[in-house]
């Protein structure tokens, strides 16, 4: 096998074949995650023993015949899902020492798959970040040109798939974590539908946006990696009771008909216009592949940005309120009595964007704030939501730019947090109304890779999966490693 | 907006947070441009909008039976904890 040419298909292909068993897989990833880590920083826990021995008893289960497609197949999760008996950090301080003593759901779905867990990847600090700057564990380096970002808050995931450090990861997306870091680093993301896989085990940013989702090389490998990691979990209150589609079946299906909506608010004076050329060459690909463009307009879709700002830190600072000291995370040294076992216990475990974050949402959830900013974005959230779902009565996707431009330097955008909040300013939308959306390498510019995005209806996965599928059987975007990691 | 030092220290109290000095002029300076930029949404319409409840429409959260579905794990769980005795988690004294 050849790491940087492997996807997960033809890595399930040669196991099943029995050009190589599982360790032997196992083996060569850990050894490339090995050589990559001092120039990518993409991993905070390597579980190199766990996994030689998931990968043995994967070798096990296929000698007596009880194989499934995805059996021994090696990946990675963003540190953000807990992992029993494995240190699980959310990439923060705070965490640092706290060992799971349960599996996240999508954990226990994708290992009940066959799949072999390398080990746990870097992240913004509880995914607050669009950079990777802000990991407590040291910022992940962009594989393209290590002067860069990877984008975040799932940097690592990205950065180490962009690497074939790791075949696939998981992710997250609240505001746009998995789709941003897969346009920086030019692979596959996908955010699947608000309550499409479980949130049990993922630790909590803002419940009302935050989604479990991939990274991965192609949109086939993202096909086979999403059906067990989904579905209805009875631990997540929000978890959606509906039948999981096995999404490989559908993408080669034809795109003849298929109508693309460029959503006008997408190209607007922010988009860098050498980036907004990959993006309207992507788009004459899936013309050729018998798709209809049109232009749709959501008017209310400028205001996403504001509107997250409000909503998401109000969420964090409820669900950042477990963090208190008492019985998990960091404790301060000495406390003089419970307040100030509290208050030096969270300000010294969590970092600066974090602690932004939960004033942020503190003061908007305050007496006398709550209407006028709270209730003020649900209301804002309801008419972006509305436009959408007017913009699908039209189109079937909408397709438009990942992000504004492709990966900046470390350190570019790191004390200016409006400048960096705005990265995100076309992913958020879809989180706003709960829709899923992809992120698809569609070029580069200046050596540096380009995400197309395609935004969904509710629970359209398969469709967004075949659509990009088709482009990547015309395209080889995709399949382009950065020189070091070739 | 402008935030002043003071409604910063004040938002670090209720949330619960020691700020260092140093920190507390970059709060002052982050959070008044953070929040002169979601001021923007001052500009929407939305008389008569009812608030989002939930992000996929016709759904409501769930409820489930007020019964036990966990297992009691304590000793497992404690194993986190910064400071245990005894099966209890110990914290400064509270009451005198």
């Amino acid at each position: 096998m050849s790491a940087p040419a492997a996807t997960v298909a033809t890595l399930a292909k040669g196991l099943a074949a029995g050009e190589y068993s599982s360790v032997e897989l196992t083996r060569a990833y850990l050894e490339r995650i090995a050589a990559a880590q001092p120039a990518l920083n993409a991993f905070v826990t390597i579980t190199g023993e766990a996994a030689l021995a998931a990968a043995a008893a994967a070798d096990a289960a296929r000698a007596k015949g009880q194989a499934g497609r995805l059996t021994g197949v090696p990946i990675a999760h963003k540190d953000i899902f807990c992992t029993e008996g494995v240190r699980t950090t959310c990439g923060s301080k705070m965490l640092a020492n706290f060992v799971s003593p349960y599996d996240a759901t999508v954990v226990a779905g994708l290992r009940g798959a066959g799949t072999v867990m390398l080990g746990k990847l870097n992240m913004d600090e509880f995914a607050m970040g669009s950079s990777n700057e802000t990991s407590f564990f040291g910022a992940v380096h962009n594989p393209w040109d290590t002067k860069m970002v990877p984008g975040g808050s799932s940097g690592g995931s990205a950065a180490a798939v962009a690497a074939r450090i790791v075949p696939a990861a998981t992710a997250t997306d609240t505001g746009g974590s998995i789709r941003q870091p897969a346009a920086l680093c030019g692979v596959t993301g996908i955010k699947p539908t608000y309550g499409r896989c479980s949130r049990y085990g993922m630790i909590a940013f803002a419940s009302s946006l935050d989604q479990a989702g991939l990274i991965t090389v192609s949109a086939e490998d993202a096909a086979l990696l999403l059906g067990p990691m989904s579905g209805f979990d009875p631990r997540d209150s929000t978890s959606v009771e509906r039948a999981v589609p096995d999404y490989t079946t559908t993408l080669g299906d034809s795109l003849e008909g298929l109508t693309i909506g460029l959503v006008k608010e997408f190209f607007d004076k922010g988009l860098d216009a050498t980036n907004e050329q990959r993006i309207r060459d992507a788009i004459a690909v899936f013309e050729k592949l018998g798709a209809r463009v049109r232009e749709v307009s959501c008017p209310n879709l400028p205001l996403s940005v504001p509107t997250y700002y409000v909503v998401a830190p109000a969420e964090c600072s409820s669900n950042l309120a477990r963090f208190d000291g008492v019985r998990f995370g960091h404790r301060c040294e000495s406390p003089k009595n419970l307040l100030d076992l509290y208050c030096r216990s969270r300000g010294e475990g969590f970092g600066a964007e974090v602690k932004r974050r939960i004033m942020t949402g503190t003061y908007v959830l305050s007496a006398g704030y709550y209407d006028a900013y709270y209730l003020k974005a649900q209301r804002v959230r309801q008419l972006i939501s509305a436009d959408f779902a007017q913009a699908f009565q039209s189109c079937d996707l909408l397709f438009g730019p990942t992000s504004p431009t492709p990966a900046f330097p470390i350190g570019a955008k790191f004390d200016d947090p409006i400048t960096m909040y705005l990265n995100d300013i076309y992913t958020i939308g879809a989180n706003l109304a709960g829709l899923p959306g992809m992120s698809i390498p569609c070029g580069f510019v200046d050596g540096l890779p380009v995400g197309l995005q395609i935004v969904g209806p509710h629970f359209s996965e398969a469709r967004m999966l075949n659509a990009a599928h088709r482009y990547q059987q015309e395209t080889d975007w995709h399949l382009r490693v950065p020189a070091a990691f070739a | 907006m402008s935030l002043s030092r003071a409604d910063i220290e004040n938002i670090a109290r209720l949330a619960r947070l020691e700020l260092t000095e140093a920190e507390i002029p970059v709060y002052v300076d982050s959070l008044s441009k953070i929040f002169a930029f979601v001021g923007e949404l001052d500009r929407a319409p939305t008389s008569g909008i009812a608030p989002m409840a939930h992000p996929l429409p016709g759904f409501a959260q769930r409820l489930r039976a007020d019964e036990v579905s966990e297992p009691n794990r304590r000793d497992t769980y404690q194993q986190n904890a910064p400071q245990v005795e005894a099966g209890l988690y110990l914290v400064p004294k509270v009451i005198e």
